[in-house]
């Protein structure tokens, strides 16, 4: 028999140091452990790069960045939120909790796992090192041609962008394909496809998006530095070829890179609401499927962010009309998880808050995206702020607030101890309160004609005061997450109460000891149900019965 | 918690079954990167159709279909190599495989030969012609290259030990790639020179 968990060799010297022991790892807890930490990390690096973009922007003609400077800065937000903050983050979650959710031991391939990861934190530290060098990427997360080019763009700025991509995605591909076949080969006995957490079938969804997705920026970022490096001219239209080109190949990628980064956050969704309401979630199959329509749907309106550009007529009426599409199987995700609620015995925890938080976030910002999708709306507010505060109502209010559910949810399995709920109470209301007040006024901001991307504007064009107060939004943002970081230091310092089911929970995860032991179970209880371990507490009212 | 505890299982699935799996997802994501690379190509097409005829005129079509049918016939000994792993002939294994290494490094010479030839022609990467094909043609080839390495790397464990009758799934997953890669070129030799 093959043991699913790969040690190298030289494991059992790593073993005495706890260093090694950490860098040499391939257990799946302690590299999605790696994976949140350093995200995380990345994440309040991009954070720390927000606040500067809103203080260069606090008053009309500040001089706290420059343009040059905030052509970067805004950039490798754009680009350390996506890539080294979300999309690790939804990773690392995946790698901690889906083999323990479906009843594995390990992910099916654990040194690809360690490989992933150590991709992933190399292209990270690579495209950061772009500031010691030269100056980081300038042009934007999706790096439209022809402002990439040779011509506009000299320097070595987005070659480090298009190798930074390249090593990213190829470290998120593998680990898509190790999710996915994960959950397809692992599963516990009796667990059938059907019967998986919501969490692992986002997972799985996600992680099909990616593995169909991935390829085609590698494409876009490899066409780049051909363009830029060898001469060929891709991207030059004078000379044959098509910036248009360019953006249909990055956003066939970057629509579908959207769902990639809300996915696993509705997935987290669909967990927390139910346990904290009492309830099993409402219609699961409904959900299930509404998944895999987004998984299929999110392939087919990468259009919808090009409508400025003059495309045909009849291009246009497909992508708006599939991206309205797109709206009703998230709209399902929202009515399941009120439906979910409706009657349930509610429990206000830290986590429980941060879902409901996301519910209402999410909804505007879904809102808002059905306004962008309609075309002579778009026309008007396309690049302006209106955009900005869309889809950060969709990506803070969404992502972040789905991972922060996750966080307080999960913690307690992966470290052995709860985290401070008054101090989680404090943290989610002035998250609230911040984020609302940076994204709200940006919708009025764009109505008003405020671009996104300046560095600057005139005195006199009226955008002082929500500017200002948007910066004020952020600072308080940002002590939000402060208090986050210190109730995690400070549960951290208690001992551990290692308590297995904290939340009285539905699934496998919290079936074993926390946090678990280094092959997760000693035994299962029988899969027969999607809710095994409610099952096997309540015999008298099994799901199965 | 119920009486009814079920003991753990140490794997439900073998795990060269997974490593199959793994590779058809990673041949999945490969189409979507050759379908971007051949969207281009025919975006190229369409934007410069006088010298897309005029340089399609000018290529070598006995060259390459003599390059494709050199492919295909390394496919066929791919088939016959694991066809003799099966039987338990690590010999007929080494020998097909050399046979793999020898055809595969005739195809990268025939494109090379073509690369020169257009090459002075006046057609390099800076064309609206070149810049796809020689990108695509490019990527092809050096999935030839990193099957050829495979093939050596094989070849040692072969050496070593490392196949059998009953451990043949690593010259399997090997084959699947390898016509993977052929069918590609196929596609390839059929959008680029004969349509």
């Amino acid at each position: 028999m093959t043991t699913q968990t790969g040690t190298f060799p030289y494991m059992r010297r790593a073993e005495k140091s706890k260093f090694l022991s950490w860098a040499l790892t391939t257990d799946h807890k302690r590299i999605g452990i790696l994976y949140l930490v350093t995200a995380f990390f990345f994440f309040l690096v991009g954070g720390i790069e927000a606040l500067l973009i809103r203080l260069q922007l606090a008053a009309p003609g500040a001089e706290v960045l420059g343009p040059d400077a905030y052509n970067q800065v805004f950039t490798m937000h754009g680009m350390t939120m996506i890539f080294l903050g979300a999309m690790p983050i939804a990773i690392g979650f995946a790698n901690y909790m889906v083999p323990l959710m479906i009843g594995a031991k390990d992910m099916v391939f654990p040194k690809l796992n360690a490989l992933s990861y150590w991709m992933f934190i190399f292209g990270g530290i690579f495209m950061y090192s772009s500031f010691l060098l030269g100056g980081a990427p300038d042009k934007g997360w999706f790096a439209y041609a022809p402002m990439t080019m040779p011509a506009y763009s000299p320097g070595m700025r987005m070659d480090f962008w298009a190798l930074g991509v390249i090593v990213l995605v190829v470290s998120s591909t593998v680990g898509s394909i190790n999710i996915i076949v994960t959950i397809l080969q692992m599963r516990a006995r009796g667990m059938r496809i059907t019967q998986v957490p919501m969490f692992v079938w986002n997972m799985l969804i996600t992680s099909f998006i990616g593995v169909f997705a991935f390829p085609s920026v590698l494409v876009a970022a490899a066409l780049l530095l051909l363009d830029r490096q060898l001469g060929t001219q891709f991207f030059n239209t004078g000379a044959g070829g098509d910036a248009m080109l360019w953006q249909h190949i990055f956003w066939f990628f970057g629509h579908p890179e959207v769902y990639i980064l809300i996915l696993p956050a509705m997935g987290i969704m669909s967990e927390v609401v139910p346990v904290f309401s009492r309830k099993p979630l409402f219609g699961f199959t409904i959900i299930a499927f509404s998944t895999a329509a987004i998984g299929v749907l999110s392939f087919m309106v990468w259009a919808h962010h090009m409508f400025s550009t003059g495309m045909s007529q009849i291009a246009l009426l497909f992508f708006a009309a599939d991206s309205f599409l797109i709206g009703v199987p998230t709209g399902i995700k929202i009515f399941s998880w009120l439906a979910t609620m409706w009657g349930g015995k509610i429990r206000f925890t830290t986590s429980m808050l941060f879902a409901m938080g996301f519910i209402v976030m999410f909804v505007i910002g879904g809102i808002t995206g059905i306004h962008v999708a309609s075309v002579p709306l778009d026309w008007q507010v396309t690049d302006s702020y209106y955009v900005v505060g869309h889809f950060h109502y969709v990506l803070f209010g969404g992502t972040i607030l789905g991972f922060l559910a996750g966080l307080f949810y999960w913690f307690p399995k992966m470290s052995g101890r709860l985290l401070g709920e008054r101090m989680g109470k404090l943290s989610f209301w002035t998250i609230m309160i911040g984020m609302n007040m940076v994204f709200l006024p940006m919708h009025y901001l764009g109505l008003a004609g405020m671009p996104r991307r300046v560095y600057t504007y005139p005195a006199d064009a009226g955008w002082a005061f929500w500017n200002m107060f948007e910066t004020w939004g952020a600072f308080i943002t940002a002590t939000g997450f402060l208090f986050i970081i210190i109730n995690i230091v400070m549960t951290l310092r208690r001992p551990a109460t290692h308590e297995a089911d904290p939340w009285d929970g539905y699934t496998l995860e919290w079936a074993t000891s926390s946090p678990p032991p280094p092959e997760n179970f000693d035994s299962l209880p029988p899969v027969r149900s999607r809710r095994p371990l409610w099952d096997a507490k309540h015999p008298d009212m099994a799901d199965t019965h | 918690m119920s009486e009814e505890i079920y003991p753990i299982h140490e794997a439900y699935v073998p795990q060269r079954d997974n490593n199959k799996m793994g590779f058809w997802v990673f041949l999945s994501g490969e189409v979507i990167l050759f379908g971007t690379l051949i969207g281009s190509f025919m975006l190229f097409r369409h934007r410069n159709p006088e010298q897309f005829a005029e340089v399609t005129a000018t290529l070598n079509i006995p060259l390459i279909a003599l390059n494709t049918f050199i492919l295909i016939l390394s496919s066929f000994l791919v088939v016959r190599a694991l066809e003799s792993l099966r039987n338990g002939s690590l010999k007929g294994l080494r020998l097909n495989l050399i046979g793999v290494l020898v055809l595969g490094a005739l195809f990268l010479g025939g494109q090379a030969y073509e690369w020169i030839e257009l090459r002075n022609h006046g057609i390099w990467l800076d064309s609206a012609f070149g810049t796809p094909f020689f990108t695509t043609t490019g990527i092809h080839g050096t999935h030839v290259f990193i099957g050829l390495l495979w093939v050596i790397f094989i070849l040692i464990g072969i050496g070593k030990g490392a196949y059998s009758k009953q451990r043949f799934h690593g010259v399997e997953v090997f084959g699947l790639y390898w016509h993977f890669v052929d069918v590609v070129w196929i596609v390839l030799f059929t959008l680029f020179y004969l349509i």
